[in-house]
């Protein structure tokens, strides 16, 4: 047993150690180490395309994961006051919002916003009183919508189950001592969602910053890092992908160690 | 309860629910019918889509059966193989493993998970590339390997891909189950292996059939290891969506597709809501 345990663990991490290990290579070689050097993070790090492409990543990332964060949360102090039937509504749509695969959302916003831009542009260009009237189209906007629509499923359904386990007493007691119920919920109950909601935004950012697929879709001519990274692959293996993904492997372990120690409650639970 | 406080509540809790039910709306439930209005339209000539009602969409559906093939055959086999690597891994992170380490046993499980499928499946291409083992092997006299753009690199990738979320609600219904339920079987002078059997497996069921409906759906829609590890040799629904819509522009076909996918998704997920309600109450998952 023990074996089978700590072979499934190699598994997992082996491949990642390799590529890690391999983006400090001095040589091309892809199975012969022959020397350390970071000279591939340099030459990364000097690609212009590249560091555009990084910054977008981090832009659509932060805007998604912020927005989600503070409609999510909202969304579930306001689901629980929600009569049942219209919360399960709420309840299946978000469960839609993350379990309908990737793939499937990246195509039905694509064909969705084409079809309204098909409408709303030339309508627009009618009205409008200057000669250029504003273009609408593929591009940051509809990633950022992409990603915040499971971002946001994400964010209500944490913030949802720390809301469960709030103690009700503590906060009826807050109203019966007169506090008006934006006090109470700005000196007990946020402070208790506070990290669950910090969670929420660094596991939406993780998985903007990620998400490939779906911005394959809706991107329109920009780049986003996972795109960027996709078409070089595309080119041929080289180090210097192994550099670039190394950069995103350890972005995403430290924003993923942040949530999970901002997620574990106080008594330190193992179902995280 | 006086009426106005009444409204007043009715209206902060529509305020604070309206921003996600318009994002709902907007960006899941309109795209919805318009990938469904396209899959009974026409492809424009220029590409793209023209307005019609007909069915000729769905009925080309065979046209791209052995995508369809490939996808439901290798996401059931390989759910069904992470689902063998997983149940010891989960059986052993809770019932076997040293509680004072099992905190960071099991985040090292979840945390791959979470970093960048691309990077994770990349690091097999590189791995089964011929830079890779076959090059090794060719230095101990074994000549021409090839591993990658086949459906067992396709299905390795799989299962790396997956093995974390499989592993996960396993794990999570195996740590809920009573002890005292194990310890009563074993004073019934039940053997090991019959309260396995008996008592352990039957009970960690829910977490097996999440987990399995879970791996299957997303696997359905997976584009990136088979176009990566199968080099467009073994192609999923996905690659051909892609294909569809960014390459051959024919978006009714493609929504057509993607619309029977959705279909498959959801039959899935009601058999495997049915099989889990039937077998004991659902339990909520955790994906973190």
């Amino acid at each position: 047993m023990r074996t089978f345990i700590s072979s499934v663990y190699i598994f997992l991490y082996a491949p990642i150690a390799l590529v890690v290990l391999f983006s400090f290579n001095a040589g091309r070689s892809a199975s012969e180490f022959t020397g350390f050097s970071t000279a591939w993070y340099g030459k990364a790090l000097g690609n212009t395309f590249l560091v555009s492409a990084l910054q977008n990543s981090l832009m659509i990332a932060f805007t998604s994961a912020t927005l989600a964060a503070i409609f999510g949360t909202m969304a579930a102090l306001g689901m629980e006051r929600l009569a049942p039937r219209n919360r399960a509504i709420f309840d299946a749509l978000f469960a839609a919002a993350i379990v309908v695969p990737g793939v499937v959302i990246g195509i039905a916003t694509l064909v969705a916003l084409v079809a309204v831009f098909s409408f709303v542009n030339p309508a627009l260009a009618t009205i409008w009183p200057g000669d250029q009237p504003p273009q609408f189209g593929l591009g940051y906007g509809s990633i950022i919508a992409a990603h915040g629509l499971f971002s946001m499923a994400l964010v209500t359904m944490i913030v949802k189950a720390r809301i469960a386990s709030l103690g009700r007493d503590i906060v009826e007691a807050s109203s019966d001592l007169y506090a008006t119920p934006l006090t109470t919920f700005r000196l007990i109950v946020l402070p208790q969602i506070l990290p669950s909601i910090l969670a929420g935004f660094l596991l939406a950012f993780t998985f903007s910053f990620d998400d490939f697929i779906i911005a394959f879709f809706v991107a329109g001519s920009k780049t986003t890092l996972p795109i960027y990274v996709f078409a070089s692959i595309r080119r041929g293996v080289t180090p210097e992908i192994n550099a670039i993904a190394t950069l995103v492997l350890v972005a995403s372990l430290l924003l993923i160690l942040t949530a999970r120690i901002l997620m574990r409650d106080k008594k330190p639970k193992s179902g995280e | 309860m006086p009426m106005a406080t009444n409204t007043k509540r009715n209206l902060v809790t529509a305020a604070l629910v309206a921003p996600a039910a318009a994002w709902l709306m907007i960006f899941l439930v309109l795209p919805f019918i318009a990938m469904l209005v396209f899959a009974f339209g026409e492809r424009a000539p220029e590409g793209g889509y023209q307005a019609a009602f007909t069915f000729a969409q769905f009925a080309r559906l065979p046209t791209r059966a052995a995508a369809f093939w490939n996808t439901m055959v290798l996401a059931p086999v390989g759910a069904l193989v992470c689902l063998l690597v997983a149940y010891p891994v989960a059986y052993y992170l809770a019932v076997k493993s040293d509680p004072r380490y099992r905190l960071i046993l099991v985040s090292l499980v979840v945390v791959p998970f979470w970093t960048s499928l691309l990077v994770r499946t990349y690091a097999w291409m590189y791995i089964l590339g011929s830079r890779g083992i076959p090059n090794l092997l060719s230095m101990i006299g074994l000549e021409d390997v090839r591993l990658l753009n086949t459906p067992g690199a396709v299905l390795l990738g799989i299962v790396y891909g997956y093995l974390p979320l499989m592993i996960m609600p396993i794990y999570v219904s195996l740590e809920k189950l009573d002890r005292r339920l194990l310890e009563a079987s074993a004073d019934l002078g039940a053997r090991p292996v019959s309260t396995f059997f008996g008592v352990t497996l039957p009970l960690s069921l829910p977490g097996v059939m999440t987990g399995v409906a879970l791996v299957t759906i997303l696997l359905l829609g997976e584009y990136l290891i088979p176009q990566l590890l199968g080099g467009g040799k073994v192609f999923f629904i996905g690659n051909a969506l892609v294909d569809l819509f960014l390459q051959s522009r024919n978006w009714p076909f493609g929504s057509a597709i993607a619309v029977t996918l959705v279909a498959v998704v959801v039959v899935i997920l009601m058999v495997a809501m049915r099989i889990a309600f039937r077998v004991a109450g659902t339990r909520q998952v955790d994906l973190v």
